[in-house]
């Protein structure tokens, strides 16, 4: 609650300054209540939203790490405590499985004329969310060791285990390569990334049934363990904001970051300018002769919720179409890929436009998915470990989770 | 005391107990029992930034209207006690009827999610109740000899590890034993051996986890111990001392058979907090190697985009039958005590 006082007031501010601000919000009445997860680039979309704040509008804004788990329940409520939930490709599943989202074709037809085609989020034909940014895991290397060793920068999977294999025999680092592999989400989400990468299916087609423990399935799971024989033992414990310490303290040559992130590696905050200046910023890689880069989009995005007057709704949609407008995008251009029109795209942006360019796939936006990344991040630590086979943690995940499936009515 | 006295005096707690921890529970045993309802499924094609893909999205209205019906989902009984992620009955008699000898079994039950959370919570609980307390006891002893002016400080910094939250202790230590941490770059330099990585083998973790466990549930043992010190007869001591018994021989002797029903109630209280052993799992981030029921239930509800209830219930309940069993032999023996004395 501080947070978003802080926040409101920091609207309260702006607003003073930018007269011109209010004119273009044009809200004459309603209340907008924003939830959203807490990170910077999240913070400048809705720092620009507050600004709509006026006489007749109130803005009130929550931003926190925790925004998944209140979100059903504050948007269940009538009026819903949030009129707009800020959403990405996974966390949007919930919401629209309780149908708590509200349609914006018309809310798009009346006040979205910048908005790109690519940002409206259908489902069928309603448009259920606007997507404002895209993410992705990518390469980060280092450049001055690839020169040192006169090796071009690789591009697959396979490429990068011979340059470790080098690194290694040359003596430079013992453990050149490093993943998000924390047990629970973040390995669950190396699995999807490599998956997709393997051209694999995560449900059979039209039914919740799992379609995991098949060729691709295994394939997957080995190319995974073998990464891990390049990387430090603790693999199992590294988060992104691990790999990013362990980056910057100059102990990882290649590593698979998130795009988000890449101000914190390249900027001049980052604590090591030499890596920050050596650092390549390359697509997410493939695998096994695959054409598509082996990693997931993600978007981040707004819903309006559904239980809440027209009013509240048409404020809330015209001060997010505020807080993204082209304008805000051009004044922060290293805060995130934006998807926002006339967008000139800086390099820190490439390595997640190209992996988009290059083919590679959404992360599943299905009721299935949460159910099947938990069940990936509990039962794949076990193999990741070398205690049992592909094959029993793939079916360890299948039966994991179908149990959650039942539970949640999805199958039976 | 009549008894509508003693029952008006009671009544508010009983009340309050009743409300807060009785309806609770009863809550979530209801829940336990429940499943959420068959949702009707459509095929739609979902379009984003990265094009279109055909998906499975639930029927909304129609999903609604099943709810309308049952709010309280559907009646499953004991079902989920028995799935995969609980007791896994159908599991355990394949792995019992199929296996290759006692190691081979205890292998593929470990593979349970519940069997491997009990696992460690045991090992947890067996391990870290009794050492914490002996070391307590020591640090007792310890303070109740030094000399008076030394004793204030040495109690509040001994108390520390009980003060300092649990989540906020584990993650310094954590930082601490990261092989650039000051722990870890010592240990790969004492046992000159690079790869030595306290969070990477299993076993480590675990003794990880129990040397943490330890160091934090000691100072509970310690304050009640030093209160008991405090207490033990100084004639008897004295008296001990002429006959010509050591310091150990008092301690053994004296002491010790003093403090014992002091020493009940500290289990009874370690025992019940060790089994809820939760936050070093998440300062530690070793739920690849270790996981306790407290984490299953935490992984349920906040794990991902979806909260599990009726399986976060059903571990609940367990959880709570398992506190009870493993609290008999403790509350039996203090039954026979409260017996004995009327």
């Amino acid at each position: 609650m501080k947070k978003a006082t802080i926040t409101t007031l920091v609207g309260a501010t702006l607003t003073l300054f930018a007269g011109s601000a209010i004119a273009e919000c044009n809200i004459s009445s309603g209340s907008v209540r924003i939830l959203g997860n807490d990170f910077d680039s999240i913070r400048t979309v809705t720092d620009q939203a507050s600004a709509c704040a006026s006489s007749g509008t109130t803005v009130r804004v929550n931003l926190t790490t925790e925004h998944k788990n209140i979100q059903v329940p504050a948007l269940t409520i009538t009026p819903a405590e949030y009129t707009v939930a800020l959403i990405a490709n996974n966390s949007i599943s919930p919401l629209l499985s309780a149908d708590l989202v509200r349609p914006l074709n018309d809310l798009v037809e009346k006040y979205g004329q910048d908005l790109l085609p690519n940002q409206l989020i259908r489902t069928g034909d309603d448009i259920v969310a606007i997507a404002f940014m895209g993410n992705a895991q990518h390469l980060f290397m280092r450049g001055d060791i690839l020169d040192d060793l006169g090796v071009e920068p690789p591009a697959t999977y396979e490429e990068i285990i011979d340059v470790a294999e080098m690194i290694r025999s040359e003596g430079i680092m013992e453990y050149p390569l490093a993943a998000t592999y924390e047990a629970g989400w973040y390995l669950a989400a190396e699995f999807v990334n490599m998956h997709l990468g393997m051209g694999g299916q995560f449900f059979e087609a039209g039914s919740a049934q799992p379609a995991l423990n098949n060729e691709a399935g295994v394939r997957t799971l080995e190319m995974m363990k073998t990464l891990t024989e390049y990387m430090s033992p603790e693999y199992l414990t590294v988060t992104a904001d691990e790999m990013k310490q362990m980056y910057l303290a100059g102990e990882v040559a290649i590593m698979n970051q998130w795009g988000s992130m890449v101000a914190g590696h390249l900027g001049e905050d980052s604590g090591n300018q030499q890596i920050s200046e050596a650092t390549i910023l390359a697509p997410a890689p493939t695998a096994h002769g695959n054409n598509t880069p082996a990693a997931a989009l993600w978007w981040d995005g707004f819903t309006i919720a559904k239980n809440i007057s027209d009013e509240d709704a048409e404020a809330s949609f015209q001060a997010m179409m505020y807080g993204i407008r082209p304008d805000m995008a051009q004044q922060n251009p290293n805060a995130a890929t934006w998807l926002i029109k006339d967008f000139d795209a800086p390099d820190t942006a490439q390595g997640v436009l190209q992996t988009a360019r290059l083919g590679a796939r959404g992360y599943p936006m299905s009721p299935f998915m949460g159910y099947m990344h938990a069940a990936l991040g509990t039962e794949l630590s076990d193999f990741m470990q070398g205690r049992e086979s592909a094959e029993q943690a793939l079916m360890d995940v299948e039966a994991s989770y179908l149990a959650s499936v039942r539970e949640a009515g999805l199958a039976n | 005391m009549t008894h509508k006295t003693f029952f008006a005096f009671i009544f508010p707690s009983l009340l309050a107990m009743i409300l807060f921890i009785a309806l609770p529970i009863g809550s979530i045993v209801v829940q336990s029992l429940h499943v959420e309802h068959p949702r009707v499924l459509v095929e739609v094609e979902n379009c984003g930034p990265f094009g279109c893909e055909r998906e499975t999205r639930v029927d909304t209205a129609a999903t609604q209207a099943l709810q309308e019906a049952q709010p309280m989902g559907q009646f499953n009984g004991l079902g989920t006690y028995f799935d995969r992620r609980h007791l896994a009955t159908e599991e355990v008699s394949r792995i019992f009827s199929d296996n290759e000898g006692v190691a081979d079994i205890a292998r593929q039950m470990y593979n349970l999610p519940f069997y491997k959370a009990l696992s460690f919570t045991l090992v947890y609980t067996f391990i870290v109740t009794p050492l914490g307390m002996a070391l307590g006891f020591s640090i007792a002893l310890a303070v109740n000899s030094i000399p008076r002016f030394l004793k204030g400080p040495i109690i509040f910094f001994s108390l520390l590890p009980m003060i300092v939250t649990p989540l906020v202790g584990s993650l310094i230590l954590f930082w601490m034993i990261n092989t650039q941490g000051v722990i870890g770059s010592n240990l790969q330099l004492l046992f000159d051996d690079p790869d030595l990585s306290l969070r990477a083998s299993p076993l480590l973790t675990w003794v990880t986890l129990i040397v943490y466990g330890v160091w934090s549930m000691a100072p509970f043992s310690f304050v009640v111990f030093y209160a008991g010190l405090q207490t033990v007869p100084s004639d008897t001591l004295e008296s001990a001392k002429i006959d010509g018994a050591s310091r150990w021989e008092r301690i053994r002797y004296v002491v010790i058979p003093h403090l014992i029903p002091l020493a009940t109630f500290v289990a009874l209280v370690q025992l019940m907090d060790n089994f809820r052993v939760f936050e070093p799992i998440v300062g530690f981030s070793a739920e690849a190697n270790a996981t306790s029921l407290s984490w299953n239930i935490f992984n349920d509800l906040r794990g991902q985009v979806d909260q599990q209830y009726s399986s976060a219930a059903a571990t609940s309940v367990l959880t709570v039958f398992g506190v009870v069993v493993l609290l008999m032999p403790v509350l039996v023996r203090l039954w026979r005590d409260f017996n004995r004395k009327a």
